[in-house]
C-alpha cells in the first residue's frame, strides 16, 4: 500500500499550494493592502475647489456630519473605469454620499467623463496638484475611504471595489456608523 | 473589421485545438491510423490561425487602430515601430497570445521533427498539446480578449509603459515565453507515456533535446531579463528576488534538473518516476509563475493588471492541469518499472544528489514567494520574504552543487571506484583549495572568507572539468582526436562541458561583484568630481534635449582613469509624454572585469544633481556565463547522437508506442 501512497505525495503537495492560491484570491486579501496609518485618524485638512465649479472651494469641514465615502479617481485611471459603473449602482441605493477626489486630472477631460459614464459623486474634490492625495498617503488610484460623522477615517481600500465588497464590507460598516451617529 | 478577423482565428484555432485534443488521443486507443494522422494537419491549421491572430494585434498597434481597447491602452501614434510590435505582448492579453502563438509554434514544431516517432506518440505527445492549448484560447476568449473594440475611438492611445520601452525587453518576453511553453512538450510527452504506459530509454532519448531547447531559451531569456534590470532600473542590481523573476528561476531549476535526470534515465533507465515527477513540476511551475503574475496574489514590479475573475480562471487551470497530471501519475507511476541498479559512487548517485539540491532550491523558492500568502491565510500576519532569506539559502546549498559537479562529472555509470576519483581530482582538489585560500590572503580579500569560498569553488569546477577532458582526450589520439570527437558523437559532452565552465564563470561574477561592489550616493554640481576605485568620475552638468516621444536629462560624465580619459557616459533620466512617469537610462561603460555606472538621481537645483556611481567589478561575467550555457545546451542537442537515433527509430516506427531501442552504452553522455 505504501508503495502507492509515495506516488500521492506530490498530488497532496499541490492541493496544499492550491488551497493558499485559493485563499489568495479572496476578496478581502489584498497583498498590497499596507495597514493604513490613517485609519483611526481625521481626513486630513484640505480646502480645494469642485470639479464641477472652479470658483466654489470645498475643504474638510464641510463634509462633518455624515458619514461618506471618499472615492480618489482620474481620467487616467483604468481600473477607475472599471470601478465606475459599480460606483454609480451604489450611488443610485442612496446609502451613502459619495465624494470624489479627482486626482492630478484634466478638468475638461474629468467633466466629460462624468456626463458619459453617469455621475454617483455628491460632490468632486479637484485636486490637481495631487497634494490633498499625497496627505491621504494615497499611492495609486482607485483609493476608497471610509470616513465617519466625525470626520475620522474608519477603513481603506486601495484597488477598484467590487459589488461584492460593498455588500459584504463597506455597506455593513456605513450602517453600523450612522447608528453611532 | 479586421481585429474581428483576428478574434474568429481565435476561435477557430480554439475549434482545431478541441478537436486535436481528442481525436488523435482516441485513434491511439482504437488504433485507427487516420485518426492519429490527423494531429498534424490539425496543429498546422492551428499555428495558422494563431498566427493570423498575432499578426492581427501587430497590425492593429502599426496602425494606431484605437478602437481596439489592448492597442488603445497600450499603443500610441508616436511609439516607435519596434515598441508598437513589442506593445503586442506588453501586456496581459497579448502576452497571453504570444503564450497561445508559442504554444502552436512548439506544437507545430513536434509535427515536423517527429516523422521517426511511432504513430500514437506523436497522437497522444499532440493531443497534450491541443489539451494546453484549449486552456489557454479559452482564458484569452473569455477573460482576456484582446480584440475587444471601444467606442467612442480615443484619439490617442496610452502608450506602452516606458519602462518596456527597451530594446533587451521587447525580446525578453519571447524568450522566456519559449522557455515557458517549451516546457510543455516534456510535459506532453510524459503524459502521453504515463498514458500509454510505457516509459523507457526512448521515450527519454525524444524528450532530451526538447527539454534541452526549452531550458536554453529559458536561461537566455532569464539572463536578458537580470540585464535589463541592471541597465535599467537604475539601482545597479542584477536580482532582485521578485516574485516573477522567482517564477522564472523555479521551472529554470527543475529544468535543469530534469535535464540531467534524463540523462540517466536514457542511458541508465534509472529514475524514471522521478524523472516523470521534474517534467511535469517543470511545466508546472511554467504555469504557477503565470497564475502568480496575472492574479494579483502576490505583489511585484512586474504584475499584471490583476483581476479576480481572471484569477479564478487560471486557478481552475492550474487545477485541471498539475492536478490532473498528478493525478495520472499517482496512478501509473506506481507501475514504472524500476530502472538498472547502481553503487552507492557513480554518476547515478551524484546525479540524484544534484537534482535533489536543485529541487530543494526551487521549493525553498517556491515557499519564500508564497510565504506572504501563506502568513495571510494562516492569520500569523504580514510578512515579507526578501533579498537576505534567499541569499542565505542559496549561497547555503549551491556550493554542494558545485562540488558535485566536478565529480559527477567524471564518474562512470554504475560503478566508480573512490581510488578512482581521488586519483583524477587529486590535483584540482589541491589547486582549487590553493587557490581558495590564496584570495584570503591580505593583498585580496583580507580573510573574507565568501571570497575564498566563491573563488576556490569555481576553480574547482574549471580544473575538475578539465582532468575530465584530459581524461577523454586520453583514449582519443589528442587534438585530432578532439576535432573528430566534436564533429561527431562529442557534442553533447562538450556542451556539458561548456554549459559548466558557465557556471564557474556565474560564481566568479556573483562572488567578485557582491564582495568587491562599490556604491555611492552623492550630490555632484557641474564641476565636481567624485573618486571610486581609482577611477574619477568627472561631473560636467545636466542638458536637455528631446526623443521620439519623450524628453530627456542627459547628464555628461568624464571618467579618468591615472589622469588618462577613458570614456565619457552619458546617463539619462527620461520623462515620456504620455505616461508621464520618470525613466532612468544608466550610463555605462562596461568591461570584462568591471562596469563603472552612474544614474542620475533627482535635480537639486542650481545645477545640482543627486547622483549614484557604481564600480561592479566582474558583473559580466554573470551574463556570459548564461551565454555558455545557452551555447553548451545547443552544442549538445547538435549531438549526431539524436540524428542517428532518429534514422534507427524510423526503421522501427511500426512497432506501438514506447516500444524501445537499445539505450547506447557510452560510459559518457
Amino acid at each position: 500500500m505504501s508503495r502507492y501512497l509515495r506516488f500521492l505525495v506530490p498530488l497532496a503537495i499541490f492541493a496544499v499550494i492550491a488551497a493558499f492560491l485559493f485563499k489568495g484570491l479572496d476578496e478581502n486579501y489584498n497583498p498590497r493592502a499596507i495597514p493604513s496609518p490613517l485609519i483611526g485618524k481625521p481626513v486630513p485638512e484640505f480646502s480645494l475647489p469642485l470639479l464641477e465649479q472652479p470658483d466654489t472651494q470645498i475643504t474638510n469641514k464641510d463634509l462633518l456630519g455624515k458619514v461618506y465615502l471618499l472615492n480618489v479617481w482620474a481620467t487616467w485611471c483604468v481600473s477607475c473605469r472599471a470601478e465606475h459603473e459599480t460606483l454609480v449602482q451604489l450611488g443610485r441605493m442612496n446609502k451613502v454620499d459619495i465624494y470624489g477626489l479627482n486626482w492630478k486630472d484634466d478638468r475638461v477631460a474629468a467633466q466629460a467623463w462624468l456626463r458619459q459614464l453617469g455621475n454617483p459623486y455628491a460632490a468632486n474634490i479637484f485636486d490637481k496638484k495631487g497634494r490633498t492625495a499625497i496627505d491621504l498617503g494615497v499611492y495609486g488610484a482607485p483609493e476608497t475611504f471610509l470616513v465617519d460623522a466625525q470626520g475620522i477615517i474608519r477603513y481603506k481600500h486601495a484597488g477598484p471595489v467590487s459589488p461584492d465588497l460593498i455588500r459584504d464590507k463597506i455597506l455593513p460598516m456605513v450602517a453600523e456608523l450612522k447608528k453611532k451617529g | 473589421m479586421i481585429p474581428e478577423i483576428g478574434h474568429y482565428a481565435l476561435i477557430l484555432a480554439l475549434s482545431l485545438a478541441i478537436i486535436q485534443a481528442i481525436v488523435p488521443l482516441a485513434g491511439s486507443y482504437t488504433n485507427t491510423h487516420s485518426w492519429m494522422a490527423l494531429s498534424r494537419p490539425l496543429v498546422w491549421g492551428q499555428l495558422l490561425f494563431l498566427t493570423l491572430s498575432t499578426a492581427v494585434l501587430a497590425n492593429a498597434f502599426l496602425a494606431n487602430d484605437f478602437s481596439v481597447i489592448y492597442v488603445a491602452q497600450h499603443g500610441n501614434t508616436k511609439l516607435p515601430d519596434l515598441y508598437k510590435i513589442s506593445a503586442v505582448w506588453g501586456a496581459h492579453e497579448g502576452s497571453l497570445l504570444l503564450w497561445a502563438f508559442l504554444l502552436a509554434a512548439w506544437s507545430a514544431a513536434i509535427a515536423l521533427f517527429s516523422r521517426n516517432l511511432p504513430l500514437p506518440v506523436v497522437a497522444r505527445v499532440l493531443s497534450v498539446m491541443g489539451m494546453i492549448s484549449i486552456g489557454f484560447l479559452l482564458f484569452l476568449l473569455l477573460t482576456s480578449n484582446p480584440f475587444d473594440r471601444t467606442f467612442p475611438v480615443p484619439f490617442e492611445g496610452r502608450e506602452l509603459n516606458p519602462m518596456l520601452q527597451d530594446p533587451g525587453l521587447a525580446i525578453h518576453p519571447p524568450l522566456l515565453y519559449m522557455g515557458y511553453v517549451g516546457f510543455s512538450v516534456a510535459f506532453a510527452f510524459s503524459i502521453a507515456a504515463l498514458l500509454g504506459g510505457k516509459l523507457d530509454a526512448s521515450w527519454a532519448r525524444w524528450s532530451r533535446p526538447w527539454t534541452t531547447v526549452a531550458w536554453v531559451f529559458l536561461t537566455v531569456g532569464i539572463a536578458l531579463g537580470s540585464w535589463w534590470a541592471y541597465y535599467e532600473l537604475g539601482w545597479g542590481g542584477w536580482w532582485f528576488w521578485d516574485p516573477v523573476e522567482n517564477a522564472s528561476l523555479m521551472p529554470w531549476l527543475i529544468g535543469t534538473a530534469l535535464m540531467h535526470s534524463l540523462a540517466v534515465t536514457e542511458k541508465r533507465g534509472a529514475f524514471k518516476s522521478w524523472t516523470v515527477l521534474l517534467a511535469l513540476f517543470a511545466f508546472s511551475l511554467s504555469l504557477l509563475g503565470t497564475f502568480l503574475v496575472r492574479s494579483g496574489v502576490l505583489t511585484s514590479v512586474h504584475s499584471f493588471a490583476s483581476d479576480p475573475e481572471r484569477g479564478v480562471f487560471i486557478l481552475a487551470f492550474l487545477l485541471i492541469a498539475i492536478g490532473g497530471s498528478l493525478l495520472l501519475y499517482a496512478w501509473r507511476a506506481p507501475y514504472i518499472s524500476g530502472g538498472g541498479r547502481f553503487d552507492l559512487i557513480s554518476r547515478e548517485t551524484f546525479l540524484l544528489g544534484n537534482n535533489l539540491l536543485l529541487s530543494v532550491l526551487a521549493g525553498l523558492i517556491l515557499l519564500g514567494t508564497l510565504a506572504p500568502l501563506i502568513y495571510d491565510a494562516m492569520e500569523w500576519g504580514k510578512i515579507s520574504v526578501g533579498f537576505p532569506w534567499f541569499n542565505k539559502m542559496f549561497v547555503l546549498l549551491t556550493p554542494f552543487l558545485a562540488l558535485l559537479m566536478g565529480v559527477g562529472s567524471i564518474s562512470r555509470w554504475k560503478h566508480t571506484d573512490a581510488s578512482f576519483l581521488v586519483k583524477q581530482l587529486k590535483v584540482a582538489f589541491i589547486i582549487s583549495m590553493v587557490f581558495g585560500l590564496l584570495t584570503l590572503l591580505p593583498m585580496f580579500s583580507g580573510g573574507n572568507l565568501m571570497v575564498g569560498l566563491g573563488m576556490g569553488l569555481a576553480m574547482w569546477v574549471v580544473t575538475s572539468h578539465l582532468v575530465n577532458v584530459k581524461e577523454r582526450l586520453k583514449h582519443k589520439a589528442g587534438f585530432n582526436g578532439f576535432l573528430r570527437d566534436l564533429s561527431g558523437g562529442g557534442r553533447s559532452y562538450y556542451g556539458m562541458i561548456l554549459a559548466h565552465m558557465g557556471v564557474a564563470m556565474f560564481i566568479v561574477g556573483v562572488t567578485m561583484v557582491s564582495n568587491y561592489g562599490i556604491e555611492q550616493d552623492i550630490r555632484m554640481s557641474p564641476g565636481d568630481t567624485a573618486d571610486i576605485a581609482g577611477y574619477e568620475f568627472k561631473f560636467e552638468g545636466v542638458s536637455e534635449f528631446p526623443g521620439p516621444n519623450y524628453n530627456a536629462h542627459r547628464g555628461r560624465f568624464l571618467i579618468s582613469k591615472d589622469g588618462k580619459q577613458i570614456a565619457i557616459l552619458l546617463p539619462e533620466k527620461r520623462t515620456y509624454f504620455v505616461q508621464t512617469r520618470p525613466m532612468t537610462e544608466a550610463g555605462i561603460d562596461w568591461g570584462l572585469t568591471r562596469d563603472l555606472y552612474v544614474s542620475l538621481g533627482e535635480s537639486l537645483g542650481g545645477g545640482d544633481w543627486s547622483m549614484r556611481l557604481y564600480y561592479k567589478p566582474y558583473i559580466r561575467w554573470i551574463w556570459i556565463a548564461a551565454i555558455f550555457m545557452g551555447l553548451g545546451g545547443l552544442l549538445a542537442i547538435s549531438d549526431r547522437r539524436y540524428r542517428t537515433a532518429r534514422k534507427r527509430a524510423s526503421s522501427t516506427s511500426t512497432l506501438a508506442a514506447g516500444s524501445s531501442t537499445p539505450a547506447a552504452a557510452e560510459s559518457h553522455s
